[in-house]
């Protein structure tokens, strides 16, 4: 009864928040804005939220008492099934060119893409605990470093990657150096500014990035020096291999490459964390203090996180940049940063395999849901099922936020918690994640 | 060994510590004692770099002859370079490491030299693998010598309150300190524990660290250290061997509350 | 100088808007010490929520200009209130005691869901509305410059000056305001002497709404267009104006306000308007850095 009670003043501030924003529309009609009611829609966000209250409600009243509990379990199973989950989502990534559509190949790039940055930026967020809200600004170095290195002076693919993560690194370490001595969430908050500043810069400095029109022609890049040319002429793979020119050899080719990048980039971190360098990250993260008093640098062993995080950042931009052979300031933008730092946060801060399957559910899963309704649409002839898959797209960066402040209240550890020590006298037993500190100050 | 001289520390309008002076003799256990706001825990920051000293200085002299500044040096380099270690008063572990992990990171200077940057042991490269070997070494003794080796592989933040101490003070050494500082080791010990912890304290001074202690616990302090200072308002008024303390009327007065001028700050 | 003087007006009238936002800013910071990340959205969700109101009012037919602002600015002050309360308890309050950085990831996704939500209900497309104050006086003519003060200046100046007015009133002389100043000094302590935290902090929380509202409803008059994503800048420009002035002080957000109003409306005068966010950026990467503790704050030491 009081459940009820409550539910139904959670519909009736529900109605108060959302009776003016979803039931009353702004729209431009031709002397100015007019106002056009939505009772339906009203009315069903008013409902979601009574029921939801309710089960929220009733679910509590079982489930408090088992929780903790349960909750070690649940850590438990999910560790062990990462034994098993790991190599199949391995096989699966290389298998998946030979699906031959492109669809899923360039969906597949996409999530690719989303993994690493994530991975690169668990170095610094998950691992040392700094919260870095900028990291698109390392993203967009990387991305404008390998642009204009490739237009201006014809430098290739392979070349400018390593260049574009040294740049990108010194980027990092250029904006840590004074900044990392601030507390948590200050430095989110200058990261933040950061991002921004690079992305005005970006826009406003035409004479060297052409601003808000962006680079065109980015060269591709090659295999061994065999271009992915249509033309099939001499110095090309079609030639080399004496097969006919297709697109799709490319876009396999691209495939393969960020899958390379991205597995780098989990090596490295693996490797790291098992070195005192990652030991001290993890330290950092745990007592600032205390690892002041037993003689480490603080702030170069955070510039070495934030360097190398950036670094990984600036070959993800180099590869970015290389797939779309057209860069502009728009995809570098705050949403970049909170959609990568969405995905490391459902993670479970500091899990690689986490952050895998977060990008993989929530870049490639509400890509895969879109084209299921499209489709669905398409064959029942159904207008709101099509309706919904072209619209979902908004929804995409609100079932991010909704999702973060969610995980906060839900599962601060992430959906993948707990902690492998980085060596072990006799057998290597994961941590329970409430011990595990997430960053402080 | 240490050699205090002159140290003021001012917060605002708040002088914590006025113009206090005191040696700590190599291969003793000296003591710094006083009533709750004596200005002891400022002491030890100041001298152990996360206070900057608004004045006076502070010298350490290392039994090789090598002299350090302490009161010039940022705070991580007077425990790398002057092997300053210290404990903390709510104990400060890596609680979500494991106790292996946290003997580890205090290697960290040590071991990361071994690294070449970083780079090479990344790539497999180089002496690390050597040098990680001889820093679990290192941590097996202490884990040892603090009766801790059965649990080297649990959450550091899972260990009874008393092990957390003795954790602690075992990280502090493993970066192979000339001076250890020990913020109330004894604090919220039962008395078989605090026994243990007299034991560990005398076997690390026999080892060769000298020890410079906060103490509230006047049974461990008598029964261990060779020198005893005395604090309150911020100033030193007694200074000697655990027996002279005992009988001098100041510090009686001052931990008794008698003489009500003294209550009043100058 | 008359060139400089309209500058100068138009400064201080954008940096009444932001004063009111930062107070929102600084409140909260002292009280449970988290940066509400939300805060700028409230700010456009105010401003929208204006909007909605003043066209609802012009289809139920009300004419009279105070009328309606008036009912506008309540009706946009009390629903942000809501969903400042809302969002504390949803979102913010479950969090206490866990790990620092959790209430700003929290706040972060908050401020993403309220501008796509804002973004989906209402479209992406800006919000343009007709002068409802129009016209102003001129104040002086040099070498056919004139400068202009718009009565839309005078009234940002006087509500903002009234609204900050009666807050301060309220901080400083009644009781709510001393459980508000209690909890900042000492939130456990507060609560060991039996004030109820969590009422005062959800109280802080729809203050500090009303609040944005107010400055939402000021700027889309000031303005005459709004979209969905004002909220991000002017909330790092109020943020900027909070850490400016000293976070935790109230007059500093004001102050802080007034500065980064002035600052970037004379950058974008004599500088560049390209640059304007740049310099407000820069400034606050600059004040985080040189002077952590702003104008009137209060420093804080570092307990080992």
């Amino acid at each position: 009864m009081t459940a009820l009670r409550d539910a139904f003043l959670s519909a009736l501030v529900a109605l108060g928040l959302f009776a003016p924003l979803v039931g009353l529309v702004t729209t431009s009609g031709e002397h100015g804005l007019l106002l056009e009611l939505r009772p339906i829609a009203t009315a069903v966000v008013v409902g979601l939220v009574f029921l939801g209250r309710l089960i929220v409600l009733s679910r509590r009243g079982r489930t408090r008492t088992a929780s903790a509990p349960s909750n070690r379990a649940l850590a438990e199973k999910v560790s062990k099934a990462g034994k098993y989950v790991t190599p199949l989502l391995l096989v699966a990534a290389v298998a998946l060119p030979f699906t031959g559509s492109r669809y899923y190949i360039d969906l597949g790039t996409l999530v690719l893409t989303y993994i690493m940055l994530g991975w690169g930026l668990n170095i610094v967020v998950g691992l040392a605990g700094l919260l870095d809200l900028g990291y698109v600004a390392f993203y967009a170095v990387g991305a404008y470093s390998f642009a204009l290195l490739a237009t201006n002076f014809g430098l290739g693919f392979w070349t400018c990657l390593p260049l574009a993560g040294i740049l990108a690194a010194f980027a990092g370490v250029m904006l840590g150096f004074p900044v990392l001595r601030l507390r948590g969430d200050y430095l989110a908050i200058v990261t933040l500014a950061f991002g921004e500043i690079i992305r005005v810069v970006l826009i406003n400095w035409v004479s060297l990035t052409n601003g808000p029109n962006g680079i065109t022609g980015i060269p591709r890049p090659t295999l061994f020096g065999l271009a992915f040319s249509m033309d099939g002429g001499p110095g090309t793979i079609a030639d080399f291999f004496n097969v006919e020119p297709a697109v799709i050899q490319r876009i396999v080719f691209l495939y393969y490459v960020i899958l390379g990048l991205a597995l780098l980039t989990n090596w490295v971190s693996l490797r790291l964390r098992r070195m005192p360098l990652g030991r001290a990250w993890e330290a950092l993260r745990e007592d600032e203090v205390a690892c002041r008093s037993l003689g480490i640098n603080v702030r170069n062993t955070k510039l070495t996180a934030f360097g190398i995080g950036a670094m990984f950042g600036g070959f993800a931009g180099a590869f970015f940049a290389t797939r779309q052979a057209f860069i502009s300031p728009e995809s570098f933008t705050f949403i970049e940063s909170a959609t990568v730092l969405a995905i490391v946060v459902l993670g479970g801060l500091g899990s690689q395999l986490g952050v895998a399957l977060a990008a993989i559910v929530m870049v490639g899963g509400l890509e895969t849901l879109r084209d299921f309704l499209s489709f669905l649409g398409d064959q029942m002839n159904s207008p709101l099922f099509s309706g919904i898959a072209s619209e979902l797209p908004l929804y995409r960066m609100l079932i991010f936020g909704l999702a973060l402040v969610v995980m906060m209240v839900l599962r601060p550890r992430g959906l993948v918690s707990g902690r492998t020590p980085s060596v072990a006298l006799h057998k290597v037993r994961d941590i329970a994640p409430g011990l595990v500190a997430r960053g402080r100050g | 060994m240490l050699s205090v001289s002159g140290l003021t520390m001012q917060f605002g309008g708040l002088r914590a510590v006025d113009g206090l002076s005191f040696q700590a003799k190599a291969g003793d256990i000296t003591a710094v004692i006083g009533p709750n706001g004596a200005g002891k825990t400022t002491v030890f920051n100041c001298i152990t770099g996360f206070y900057r000293p608004s004045g006076g200085s502070i010298g350490l002299t290392h039994p090789g002859g090598a002299s350090h500044k302490l009161h010039t040096m940022p705070g991580h380099r007077i425990a790398s370079a002057a092997k300053v270690a210290r404990t903390f008063q709510n104990i400060r572990l890596f609680a979500g490491m494991t106790v292996l992990e946290n003997l580890l990171v205090a290697q960290h200077n040590t071991l990361m030299a071994a690294t070449g940057f970083g780079v090479l042991a990344v790539l497999g490269l180089g002496r690390y693998r050597a040098a990680e070997a001889a820093g679990i070494e290192k941590a097996k003794f202490w884990l040892d010598a603090i009766g801790l080796t059965a649990r080297a592989d649990d959450p550091a933040g899972a260990l009874p309150y008393g092990a957390q101490r003795r954790l602690e003070i075992a990280r502090a050494m493993c970066i192979d300190p000339v001076l250890l500082c020990l913020d109330e080791p004894a604090a919220g010990l039962n008395p078989r524990e605090s026994d243990e912890l007299n034991k560990l304290l005398m076997r690390i001074r026999d080892g060769g660290c000298s020890l410079l202690l906060i103490e509230h616990d006047m049974g461990v302090v008598m029964r261990i250290s060779d020198h005893i200072v005395v604090l309150d308002h911020g100033r030193k008024i007694s200074d000697g061997t655990p027996a002279e303390i005992r009988n001098d009327p100041a510090v009686i007065a001052a931990y008794l509350g008698e003489g009500e001028e003294d209550e009043v700050p100058a | 100088m008359a060139y400089a003087l309209q500058q100068l007006i138009n400064g201080v009238t954008l940096g009444m808007i932001y004063g009111l936002i930062a107070v929102g800013y600084t409140m909260v910071y002292g009280i449970i010490g988290m940066i509400n990340f939300a805060h700028g959205d409230v700010f456009m969700v105010g401003s929208f929520l204006s909007l909605i109101a003043l066209l609802g009012l012009a289809a139920l037919g009300i004419t009279s200009v105070p009328l309606a602002l008036a009912l506008t600015l309540i009706f946009a002050a009390a629903i942000a209130a809501l969903y400042g309360w809302t969002i504390e308890r949803v979102a913010y309050r479950p969090l206490r005691g866990s790990f620092r950085l959790a209430p700003l990831i929290s706040a972060i996704g908050m401020s993403i869901t309220l501008q796509n939500f804002v973004q989906v209900s209402q479209g992406a497309r800006v919000k343009p509305i007709e002068a409802i104050i129009p016209g102003g006086i001129q104040i002086m003519d040099q070498g056919g410059f004139a400068v202009r003060l718009s009565w839309m200046q005078i009234a940002i100046v006087v509500i903002t000056m009234t609204i900050l007015g009666i807050f301060t009133w309220l901080v400083t002389k009644t009781p709510l305001g001393r459980t508000m100043r209690a909890c900042e000094q000492d939130l456990k302590m507060a609560s060991l002497l039996g004030i109820d935290t969590d009422r005062t902090i959800s109280l802080t929380f729809v203050i500090g709404a009303a609040l944005a509202a107010v400055a939402g409803f000021l700027f889309l008059l000031y303005y005459g267009v709004i979209d969905f994503y004002i909220g991000f800048i002017a909330g790092v420009k109020a943020f900027t104006a909070a850490v400016l002035g000293g976070i935790g002080s109230l007059p500093g957000a004001v102050l802080g306000g007034l500065l980064i109003g002035l600052i970037e409306v004379f950058w974008s005068a004599y500088f560049s308007v390209e640059y304007k966010d740049v310099a407000a950026f820069g400034i606050l990467i600059a004040v985080l850095i040189f002077m952590p503790t702003g104008i009137l704050g209060r420093a804080e030491v570092e307990k080992v």
